[in-house]
């Protein structure tokens, strides 16, 4: 039994699939029929999207892509915890704690002053060059603490925008019953600052994954550098297409999935 | 015999003008300008301080004897730089000629152009003093323990992983200065270079670098040859081959690389 | 007459340079409900904020049971558990259920696991369905009495509230002052600044009416709404309760 503006609206919305359907379908109709006829699309399609090379790279390359989600895996709860510990750092308001804001306001302008794939090398090779013996001088280690390094910063200033969010009759709520400071941001601001921020550390989380890759800079044969390895041999930039879409497979699921997380905790709320 | 010398040269720059007119003349970029590319930074002792116009260093003389003897007099070669990357993109290139030690191997054959080698690269390992004095030997069985480097650019991986067969797996770098970084900071203890760029980069990029030993280019299934860069299907690679021909055969190719490429004499063989 | 519970003499309290309370003096005996009335902006919030040293005031004293707590350096935290206080909005904490709201305090603070006694609380205010809520699935009067719930679950004596009705729609008023209601039978010592004048009227011991910073006249309810003296506090009265 449909209304008669339930009837309407479905009308509507028929008329705009059938739209949004045929216009796409021009679209890519247009984008198939008009790139090839570019002069140079046969040079082009033989260099990035050579099917033979495209088979031939995968599966090395897909292996390779596994060293940059492992250095992603554990590069991720050192950024946080250190991000956190910055954050509040920064925050602090006791005068002992004075220090601890000049180092923290020091860290994050220093770290995120620094083109990341600066601090890879400036890190990654410098560092070891001081002496430490093997296995302490791997590129893997230092350029993860690179990586931190950067990563974390932004995440401090993320995390205490967040914080400075919150709004003050919160805090008030929390020091009026009695809470300490320390209870009071850890149990009533944090977690309020931490969810409010989180697309914000999504796309940073994003970045990073994509970031990882400036660790071939110093060794580590990650899938960029084996793409670069490939297209070296190869003469050819189908094996960078793979690897784009290797990438694409990680980052466009977790962002998705991000979303819908974030949508599921509002949703569940009201 | 100075006549008899002079004589000959004049001689070759005839037929060479004589084969510009029919072989190169109108397949250049610019017409009667032969442009030749190189690496940006361009090394020793492939370019001399970076000058190729200068003419000093093997690959700056072998280009302006090619220049010469297919007719174009040294002012009308005009020198670009470009990446590997930018050597092989698709589309139309900036360069008639690119020479910056490309080994040629089937898989780019397919892509661009190569004209016949001008260089047979002994394949070298560079090591570090600490490495020998730690017991480093030219020999397979010491390389194979070894932690590897090789440039990401160069045919230097698959050799490693093919000839040596590391029980760790290389790490790989961008250019030959990063190699030396990470041997400095002692991530690495062998690079596989072309034999010039290694004895080059033990002596002046390291302060430690020493060339352990070499492969017998003569006993590889297939040698490292560096042969110059053209557009797939370029026109002028007849000409090139032609006139590298007419250096080989007239032994001013082997003069170049005596001049130039000699101090290779002394470097062990890797057995 | 017994000792007050809470006794203020000559507070002052400015921001910047505007000064906002101008000597206050102001006893509250033990049980005894007092409201504060007055114009927006006559200093009700920040004399309540003074009582339990959420702002720290620059002059004067504020005895609770005899001790100042007005201090400088004086430890606020056991203060806290004595007075609760509510204010007009944003009090709950909205990434937690009502009933977590309630249990925090007394489990960090108090190191108890007061289950049974927020669960009663909880049944008494008329919230036992909604004690796994979170804040916005409540109405605004259920969010005030989860808030005074919160508060009481220290056990305090004395309770401050701030214009706890201000924010909500008329129809969701009666039930918050109904808590208030059985809060003043429990005998619960209380300060109220509010608007609801009917609601001040007959339950308030005393009223204090607030002008520029000064308390400008107190009294009975009985005086103070049907023979004020002062001017200003006609003024006021006439234009509320037109
Ligand atoms: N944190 C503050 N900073 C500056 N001025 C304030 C602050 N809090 C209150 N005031 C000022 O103090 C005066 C009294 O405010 P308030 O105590 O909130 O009055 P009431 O609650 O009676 O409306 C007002 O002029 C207000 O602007
Ligand atoms: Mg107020």
């Amino acid at each position: 039994m449909s209304t008669r503006r339930a009837a309407y609206e479905a009308r509507q919305r028929r008329r705009a699939n059938l739209l949004a359907g045929a216009s796409t379908l021009v679209v890519l109709g247009l984008l198939v029929l008009l790139v090839p006829l570019a002069p140079g699309w046969a040079a082009v399609k033989s260099s990035f999207f050579d099917g033979e090379i495209f088979a031939r790279t995968f599966p090395d390359l897909a292996r390779a892509f596994l060293i940059n989600i492992a250095i992603f895996a554990w590069s991720v709860p050192l950024i946080m915890v250190l991000g956190l510990a910055i954050a509040l750092a920064r925050g602090a308001r006791a005068p002992v704690l004075f220090p601890m804001r000049i180092f923290g306001a020091i860290y994050v302008d220093l770290f995120r002053g620094i083109p990341v794939v600066l601090l890879v090398y400036l890190v990654g090779f410098g560092i070891p060059g001081l002496g430490l013996p093997r296995p302490w001088n791997s590129p893997y280690i230092w350029g993860t603490v690179a990586l931190v390094l950067t990563y974390s910063a932004y995440v401090a200033e993320v995390l205490r925008s967040g914080i400075e969010s919150i709004h003050a009759s919160q805090r008030n709520a929390a020091i009026c019953l009695g809470l300490s400071e320390r209870d009071t941001m850890r149990y009533v601001i944090l977690p309020q600052a931490i969810r409010r921020v989180v697309p914000a550390n999504m796309n940073m989380l994003v970045a990073l994954q994509k970031d990882v890759a400036l660790l071939s800079f110093i060794g580590p044969v990650e899938i960029l550098r084996q793409a670069g390895i490939f297209k070296s041999l190869l003469a050819n930039f189908t094996p960078y297409v793979v690897a784009a879409v290797i990438f694409l497979c990680v980052t466009v699921p977790a962002t998705r999935y991000a979303d819908y997380l974030m949508n599921r905790d509002r949703d569940a709320r009201t | 015999m100075k006549t008899i010398l002079t004589a000959t040269i004049l001689t070759l720059t005839a037929t060479g003008a004589f084969a510009a007119s029919h072989c190169a003349a109108g397949k250049t970029l610019t017409d009667g300008t032969l442009t030749i590319a190189t690496g940006n930074p361009a090394y020793y002792p492939w370019v001399i301080d970076d000058a190729p116009e200068a003419g000093q260093g093997f690959e700056a003389a072998v280009a302006y004897a090619l220049a010469e003897e297919m007719g174009f007099a040294a002012e009308n070669v005009t020198w670009v730089r470009t990446s590997f990357d930018e050597a092989i993109q698709p589309g139309a290139k900036d360069f008639d000629l690119n020479m910056q030690q490309f080994s040629i191997t089937a898989d780019r054959d397919r892509v661009v152009d190569f004209s016949a080698p001008y260089y047979t690269a002994p394949q070298a390992v560079m090591t570090t003093v600490e490495a020998v004095e730690g017991g480093a030997t030219p020999t397979m069985d010491s390389l194979k323990g070894m932690k590897w480097g090789v440039v990401a650019s160069t045919t230097a991986l698959p050799v490693v992983m093919e000839k040596i067969q590391p029980d760790q797996s290389p790490l790989v770098y961008d250019d030959n200065a990063n190699i030396t970084a990470a041997m400095q900071a002692g991530q690495i203890d062998a690079a596989l270079f072309d034999l010039p760029t290694a004895l080059f980069t033990a002596a002046v990029l390291m302060d430690n670098g020493v060339v352990l030993g070499q492969f017998d280019p003569s006993a590889a299934e297939s040698p490292d040859q560096f042969g110059a860069l053209m557009l797939e299907g370029s026109a002028l690679k007849p000409c090139v081959d032609e006139a590298l021909a007419a250096l080989t055969d007239s032994g001013k190719l082997a003069a170049i690389e005596a001049e130039w490429l000699q101090d290779a004499v002394g470097v062990p063989l890797i057995k | 007459m017994p000792e007050p519970r809470l006794a203020l003499r000559g507070v002052t309290k400015s921001f910047g340079d505007v000064q906002v309370l101008h000597g206050i003096d102001l006893s509250v005996a033990p049980g005894e409900m007092v409201c504060l009335i007055g114009a927006s902006g006559s200093g009700k919030s920040t004399l309540l904020r003074c009582m339990n040293g959420l702002e720290p005031v620059d002059d004067g004293e504020v005895r609770l049971d005899g001790v100042d707590i007005a201090e400088p350096g004086f430890d606020l935290g056991p203060v806290r558990q004595q007075i609760g206080i509510v204010f007009q909005s944003f009090n709950l904490f909205p990434h937690m259920t009502a009933y977590d709201n309630v249990a925090l305090a007394p489990r960090r603070v108090l190191g108890e696991d007061a289950r049974v006694r927020i669960e009663e609380l909880f049944t008494r205010f008329g919230l036992a369905t909604h004690i796994s809520k979170y804040p916005d699935q409540l109405s605004g009067g259920q969010q005030q009495r989860v808030a005074v719930i919160r508060a009481l679950a220290m056990r305090p004596h004395t309770m401050l509230f701030d214009e706890i009705t201000s924010a909500l729609d008329p129809e969701l008023v009666g039930e918050v002052l109904d808590v208030l209601r059985q809060l003043r039978d429990d005998g619960m010592t209380m300060v109220l600044a509010t608007h609801e004048m009917g609601f001040a009227r007959e339950l308030a011991d005393r009223i204090c009416f607030m002008d520029k910073g000064v308390i400008a006249e107190e009294g009975s309810p009985d005086v103070i709404f049907s023979s004020p003296t002062r001017k200003r506090t006609k003024q006021f009265l006439a234009s509320v309760l037109r």
